[in-house]
């Protein structure tokens, strides 16, 4: 059996019946004043999970991360965690703790005091203290800075600070707002690795907030895409690239291309579908769908291919136009190719090899095609 | 560099002379031999050293150095929690009201604030002395506190406190750990400044003040009536250097501050690379 994307890791409670959520949000709604910041949204997240809220800002994640904290108090509904009803329960009495976006250290103490803060409000003794302090230096590799203030340290190194401080006290659950956004590329990238390897280690719950895909995707076991007060779709990185249930979501995550069009006929697991640029389509689809209904074929970039021959399968799931647009990004090339109706396809090829022969140019006649399983079909 | 042009040097030469002007003639004059005070006779310091027999000046100097103090601490409390009332909970009903009222007496002129802290006084019947100047103080030093205390809270990120909170901090302990030592700055500043305003107040104080109760400036203003003497020039001379002392180690406390902290950024960010 095909599987969707890569598979980092056999781990999936959601798809077992038998496992109990550790944080349920049940109906939740979050009113301030006149406007809905979470809309009747329910979620389940199992522990040991890596779990993301992915939204463009104000659709509601981190209203919804600051009522898992305790800042905020749902209108209605309710979040049990580990079977206890939050309702009521302030901040400092919740077995959760929160890295937040501005890092928020406390700038009059050392990193050392700043990390067993935590720890002294829960009265553990001094010794214990110190030892844990030590630990969660050497975790986050900031043994040497124990004794500085923030304000004498890196973007980087305050990242680490406030996530040593918000492990120390092994809370069950760790909340991350956008815990990446304020370093730059290059450290982003390397520090998603390391909290990835942190929360494997540590066995931990992470429940992340973010409004960067790629951050999301390489980091999350399942990721809920969110949109003004509402979760959209809730699946694992590879079904919400591969699979997406809706136009949102399609549109949202990566680059796409849909053919908009109606369904003429389903056989066998597959959808016909005339597009409105002309070209007849067959897609894998396990929906029923009847004839008449208006549908859109989603596609991403890189399963379209580009070639100077019509393929085999011609005309079905092919197009005839001209290059329109190159973009070269070094490992690969984006191809915008101009169909006859007017549709501008959008075909990325990674460039495995250095050197090609006879390149395809600007204003050159193509074809593009796709297989019949390289998209998915999406009602309206 | 850019050139001083005479424009330039005229406007600040004028603009000095008419804030230093009558300071330098008062501190030159309280050095006076002559009893005479428009009338130069020579260097001394004979007047500073009759200061110390003086008793009433010194009684009403102790009576201002502790109305002002008290009157201080208690503003910068009250002051400290309306700041923070009125940043926090930015939707209660009735806030715009209430910092309306709470900036009033800013504005407000002095001889109403004292006349009409002196009608409450009477009307409750309270005696009036060293505690209702203190009263009186506090009334209308706490507003300049409060604005002080406020603009530095609009710029505290509040999620260091929402932090503090989340470690396991009740609101209290939250508050006093972290929310109080990071503007405290602000809370001495706007101590200070309570505590000169106190010190200098002639208006509200005639006006709540009652026997055996007189305040530095209230002294000085009805001996100044009888004629000035080179021994009020000397006191002057003296609360003018308390007041430039205070001011002088405030700004520099602060600017060292700056200092230290640009200093240790640009430490942490050449260890970086």
């Amino acid at each position: 059996m095909k599987s969707l994307g890569s598979i980092r890791r056999s781990f999936a409670p959601w798809g077992d019946p038998a496992s109990k959520p550790f944080i349920s949000v049940k109906n939740v709604t979050k009113k301030f004043g006149e406007f809905t910041a979470v809309d009747d949204l329910s979620l389940d997240i199992y522990t040991r999970e890596f779990f993301a809220l992915l939204g463009a800002s104000g659709c509601g994640k981190s209203t919804l991360l600051r009522m898992l904290a305790g800042f905020e108090q749902p209108t209605s509904g309710e979040i049990i965690l580990d079977g206890q009803n939050l309702a009521g329960i302030p901040p400092y009495r919740r077995p959760v703790n929160m890295m937040f976006q501005s890092y928020a250290l406390f700038p009059h103490m050392t990193v050392e005091n700043n990390i067993a803060f935590g720890l002294k409000q829960d009265g553990m003794p001094k010794s214990d203290i110190a030892e844990r302090v030590q630990q969660m230096l050497k975790l986050v590799k900031l043994e040497k800075f124990a004794k500085r203030k923030p304000h004498q340290l890196s973007g980087g190194q305050r990242q680490r600070v406030a996530l040593a401080r918000s492990l120390a006290k092994r809370p069950k659950v760790l909340l991350l707002d956008e815990p990446l956004g304020a370093l730059d590329k290059k450290l982003r990238e390397e520090t998603q690795f390391e909290l990835m390897d942190l929360q494997q280690e540590l066995g931990l719950t992470f429940v992340v907030v973010t409004h960067d895909q790629e951050e999301a995707m390489t980091m999350a076991d399942r990721i809920a895409v969110m949109s003004h007060g509402k979760v959209i779709q809730v699946a694992t990185p590879a079904e919400i690239y591969e699979a997406p249930n809706s136009r949102f979501v399609a549109d949202f995550i990566g680059d796409v291309n849909l053919f908009d069009g109606t369904i003429t006929a389903m056989d066998e697991g597959f959808a016909r579908l005339e597009s409105v640029g002309g070209i007849p389509i067959r897609m894998v689809s396990t929906e029923k769908l009847s004839n008449g209904t208006s549908a859109a074929v989603a596609i991403r970039p890189e399963k379209i291919r580009v070639s100077r021959q019509p393929p085999a399968h011609a005309p079905t799931n092919a197009g005839e136009g001209e290059i329109w647009d190159i973009g070269y990004l070094g490992d690969m090339t984006i191809f915008h190719v101009r169909l006859k109706s007017g549709q501008v396809v959008k075909a990325s090829s990674l460039n495995a090899v250095r050197a090609v022969e006879d390149p395809l140019g600007y204003d050159q006649q193509v074809w593009i095609s796709f297989a019949e399983d390289a998209g998915v079909v999406l009602k309206d | 560099m850019e050139r001083w042009s005479r424009f330039n040097i005229a406007s600040v030469l004028l603009g000095f002379g008419f804030l230093y002007l009558p300071i330098v003639l008062l501190v030159i004059f309280s050095f006076n031999e002559s009893r005479l005070v428009t009338v130069w006779a020579g260097f001394s310091t004979k007047w500073y050293s009759q200061l110390w027999y003086n008793e009433s000046l010194l009684n009403a100097a102790w009576v201002t150095v502790r109305v002002a103090f008290l009157s201080a601490s208690l503003a910068t409390v009250l002051g400290t929690m309306a700041a923070l009332a009125l940043v926090r909970y930015s939707r209660f009903r009735g806030r715009v009201l209430f910092s309306g009222m709470v900036y009033a007496p800013l504005v407000m002129p002095e001889v109403i604030t004292g006349l009409s802290l002196l009608l409450l006084f009477v009307a409750i019947g309270l005696d009036r002395g060293f505690w209702t100047i203190t009263l009186a103080h506090i009334t209308f030093t706490m507003c300049f506190v409060a604005v002080v205390v406020q603009s530095r809270l609009l710029s505290f990120d509040q999620s260091i406190e929402e932090a503090a909170l989340d470690l396991g901090a009740t609101p209290v302990r939250a508050f006093f750990a972290i929310t109080l030592p990071v503007i405290a700055p602000a809370v001495f500043s706007g101590w200070v400044l309570a505590f000169t305003l106190s010190l200098d107040d002639l208006v509200i104080a005639s006006f709540t003040t009652g026997p055996g109760a007189t305040t530095l400036p209230m002294k000085i203003y009805s001996q100044v009536r009888l004629g000035v003497t080179p021994e009020i020039n000397a006191i002057c001379t003296i609360l003018i250097g308390i007041v430039a002392l205070g001011a002088t180690i405030a700004s520099l406390v602060t600017k060292r501050r700056e200092v230290q902290r640009e200093r240790d950024e640009r430490a942490a960010f050449a260890a970086i690379g």
